[in-house]
C-alpha cells in the first residue's frame, strides 16, 4: 500500500480539468472558486471606483456624462457590496478554514455549499449584465431607494433580481456554517475551544440566516411594484417610502458585520500567532462576536435619521447605536493587550493586522460621530460618509482580507511568498489609502455630497489628491497580487506550520489532504496555547 | 456526525398537529367575520404564531432537541418581535 502524501490539490476525483473544480463538493476547493470569482469582481469595481476619481479629477464633466456617473457609481457600490465584501471572507476563508479549525473534514452541507456558488455566479452575472443592457445600468445607489427605484427607467429590476439571488447564496451558506459549527465539532472540541475565527464566522452566520431574507422580500417588493403596480413604496399609489429605507437598513445594516466580523476573526487568528502569546480574553472575545452580531440587529434606523422618521426612534436608534460600539472596543483592547509583551514577529499578515486596527479605529470613532443625530444631520449624504464607510469596509474587511490571504496562503497552496515585496505593498496600500478617503472627510464637514458629479473649485485639492490616492492604492493592489501569484508559482515549499501557529490548520500538512485530518486531531483546551 | 438520537415521532402525533393545524385555519377563516377592529392582526397573528410552534416542534423535531437549539430558535422569534417594536417606534410617533 502506498502511503504517499496526496493533498486536495492533486486528488483525482470523479471529473478532469475545470470540472473538477466547477462540480466539486470539497469545502477547500468551493474556497478558491469563491476566491477567483471575487477577486474578479473585485478588480471590476476598482476599475469603476477609478473611472469615478478621474471624473473627479476637475470640476464638470472630465471623461463622463452625469447618468453614466450615475451608473458607475451604482454598479461599483452593487458589485464591492454584494460580491466582494459580503461573501468575501466569510466564504472563502470561512469554507476553507472553519471546518479544519474545528477539526471536521468537510462543512455539514457539501453539495448545498457547491449550490451556492452557483447561485453566487448566476447572481453575479445579472448585476454585471446590468450594467450592459438596453435600458442602461441602475442609476438608484446600491441602496435601490424608493419611490425614484420605482419609477427610473434603468435596469432595477435586472439588478434587484441579482441582489435577491446573491442574498440566498449568503442565506445557505450561512445555514451550512451553523450546522457545521453545532453537527461537526472533532470529539472534544466544545464551544469554548473553538478558535475565534471559527467563532466570528458563527456569529456572521446567523446575520446571513436571519436578515437576508428581509432584504429579499424587499426586493421582491419592489419588482412587484414597479411590475404590477402595487402601492408599497410610491406615495402617489398610496405606499411609504420610509419603509423601503427601514425593511432596507434592517438587512444592511447587519451586512456590515456580516463584512466585519469575519475581519475581526481574521485579526484574532492572526495577532496571537505573530506575538507568540496567549489572546487575551477569549470568552470575552467570542462574546463581543455575538453581541456584535445581535445588538447590530438593532441599529439599522442610524441610516435614516433624516428620512422623517419620528423623533423618539432617532433618540433610540441613537442610544442603540452607541451600545454596538461597545463589544467593538472589547475587540480592540484586546487585540492590543495580547499584544502586549508579546514576542512580536513583524511579518506582512501582522503588518496589515496593524493596518486594520489603525484604519478600522479611524472608521469605527467616526461612525460614532454619525451614529449622534445632531452630527449625522450636519454630515449626512456627505463625502465623510463615503470616507467613513470606505475605512470600514475597505480599512476594515479589504485590509483584513488582504491579512488573511497573506497569512493562509502558505496553507492554502503548500508555497511561500516574498515578505519584502509583501510588506512594501502593504505600506503603498496604507498610504494610497488614507490619500484617497481621508480627504473625503474633510471635504465632507464642508459640505461635499455624495454621488454629486461635479463640485465648486474650493473642493478640488481634495478631489486630485484622492486620484493620486486612488492610483497608488491600485498599483499597490496589482504588486501585491504579482507578488502572491509568483509565490504560488515560483515559491518555495511552505512547511506544515511557517508562523508556528497553535490551531488546528497547522498540524495538517500544507496544502491539506482531501479529508483534512487522516488521523483525529488532538483538541487543546485552550486552542492558543504558547507554552 | 451522530444521528442515533434521532427521535422518531409516532404516526398519531403527527396526525393529531396536523388535525390541531387544520383546526387553527378554521378559525384563522371564522375570525374575519367578527368585527374585530385594531384586533384582527392581532388575532390573525396569534394563531399563525401558534401554527408555527406546532410545526417547528412536532414536524421539525424542535422538541425532541437539546435545549441549547430550542433556545437558539426561541431567540430568533424574539429578535423578530423586537424589530416590529423597535420599527413601530417609528411609526406610532409620526
Amino acid at each position: 500500500m502506498s502511503t504517499e502524501y496526496i493533498s486536495f490539490l492533486e486528488h483525482q476525483g470523479k471529473y478532469k480539468g475545470i470540472r473538477s473544480w466547477i462540480f466539486a463538493t470539497d469545502h477547500k476547493r468551493i474556497a478558491f472558486l469563491y476566491m477567483y470569482a471575487i477577486a474578479s469582481f473585485f478588480l471590476i469595481g476598482a476599475i469603476l471606483g477609478l473611472l469615478m476619481r478621474i471624473e473627479l479629477i476637475s470640476p464638470g464633466e472630465t471623461i463622463m456624462k452625469p447618468q453614466t456617473y450615475n451608473g458607475l457609481f451604482t454598479v461599483h457600490g452593487i458589485i464591492m457590496i454584494f460580491m466582494v465584501v459580503i461573501p468575501g471572507l466569510s466564504a472563502v476563508f470561512g469554507n476553507f478554514f472553519l471546518p479544519i479549525l474545528i477539526g471536521a473534514k468537510d462543512v455539514a452541507f457539501p453539495k448545498l455549499n457547491l449550490f451556492s456558488w452557483w447561485l453566487f455566479m448566476l447572481g453575479s452575472i445579472l448585476a454585471v449584465a446590468s450594467q450592459l443592457l438596453k435600458s442602461g445600468p441602475p442609476d438608484t445607489g446600491w441602496t435601490f431607494y424608493a419611490p425614484y427605484s420605482t419609477t427610473t427607467g434603468t435596469n432595477v429590476i435586472t439588478a434587484t433580481t441579482a441582489a435577491f439571488i446573491l442574498g440566498f447564496s449568503s442565506i445557505l451558506t450561512g445555514l451550512n456554517f451553523i450546522v457545521t459549527v453545532h453537527r461537526m465539532r472533532a470529539p472534544g472540541m466544545k464551544f469554548f475551544n473553538m478558535p475565534l475565527f471559527p467563532w466570528a464566522i458563527y456569529a456572521t452566520a446567523w446575520i446571513q440566516l436571519l436578515a437576508t431574507p428581509v432584504v429579499g422580500i424587499t426586493l421582491i417588493m419592489l419588482i412587484a411594484e414597479r411590475l404590477f403596480g402595487i402601492g408599497f413604496f410610491n406615495p402617489d399609489l398610496g405606499g411609504d417610502p420610509v419603509l423601503f429605507q427601514h425593511l432596507f437598513w434592517i438587512y444592511s445594516h447587519p451586512a456590515v458585520y456580516i463584512m466585519i466580523l469575519p475581519a475581526m476573526g481574521v485579526i484574532t487568528e492572526i495577532i496571537p500567532t505573530f506575538c507568540q502569546k496567549k489572546v487575551y480574553g477569549y470568552k470575552a472575545i467570542a462574546m463581543s462576536s455575538l453581541a456584535i452580531a445581535g445588538v447590530g440587529f438593532l441599529v439599522w434606523g442610524h441610516h435614516m435619521y433624516t428620512s422623517g422618521m419620528s423623533e423618539q426612534a432617532r433618540w433610540f436608534f441613537s442610544l442603540l447605536t452607541f451600545l454596538v460600539a461597545v463589544p467593538s472596543a472589547i475587540k480592540v483592547f484586546n487585540w492590543i493587550s495580547t499584544m502586549y509583551k508579546g514576542s512580536i514577529d513583524m511579518k506582512p499578515p501582522f503588518l496589515f493586522a496593524l493596518f486594520f486596527i489603525f484604519l478600522f479605529m479611524i472608521g469605527g470613532l467616526t461612525g460614532l460621530i454619525l451614529g449622534s443625530v445632531a452630527t449625522d444631520i450636519q454630515v449626512h449624504d456627505t463625502s465623510f460618509i463615503v470616507a467613513h464607510f470606505h475605512y470600514i469596509i475597505f480599512g476594515g474587511m479589504g485590509f483584513a482580507f488582504f491579512a488573511a490571504i497573506h497569512y493562509w496562503l502558505p496553507k492554502m497552496y503548500g508555497k511561500m511568498y516574498n515578505f519584502t515585496r509583501a510588506n512594501i505593498a502593504a505600506v503603498a496600500l496604507f498610504i494610497g489609502f488614507n490619500l484617497l478617503y481621508f480627504p473625503q472627510f474633510l471635504i465632507g464637514i464642508q459640505g461635499m455630497p455624495r454621488r454629486y458629479f461635479d463640485y465648486p473649485p474650493r473642493f478640488q485639492w481634495a478631489q486630485i489628491t484622492s486620484t493620486i490616492g486612488g492610483f497608488i492604492l491600485v498599483s499597490a493592489v496589482i504588486l501585491m497580487i504579482t507578488n502572491l501569484i509568483i509565490g504560488v508559482r515560483r515559491g518555495a515549499k511552505a512547511p506544515a506550520n511557517p508562523w508556528n501557529g497553535t490551531t488546528l490548520e497547522w498540524q495538517i500538512p500544507s496544502p491539506p489532504s482531501l479529508e483534512n485530518f487522516d488521523e483525529e486531531p488532538l483538541v487543546k483546551e485552550n486552542p492558543y496555547d504558547y507554552k | 456526525m451522530d444521528n442515533h438520537g434521532s427521535h422518531i415521532t409516532e404516526y398519531k402525533v403527527l396526525v393529531r398537529v396536523l388535525f390541531v393545524l387544520l383546526l387553527c385555519t378554521f378559525l384563522t377563516i371564522s375570525v374575519t367575520g367578527f368585527n374585530l377592529g385594531a384586533f384582527t392582526v392581532t388575532i390573525a397573528l396569534l394563531i399563525a404564531g401558534f401554527k408555527s410552534y406546532m410545526v417547528l416542534s412536532y414536524f421539525m423535531h424542535l422538541k425532541y432537541e437539546s435545549l441549547l437549539l430550542r433556545i437558539l430558535v426561541s431567540m430568533v422569534f424574539v429578535l423578530f418581535i423586537i424589530i416590529v417594536l423597535i420599527t413601530f417606534i417609528d411609526y406610532s410617533f409620526r
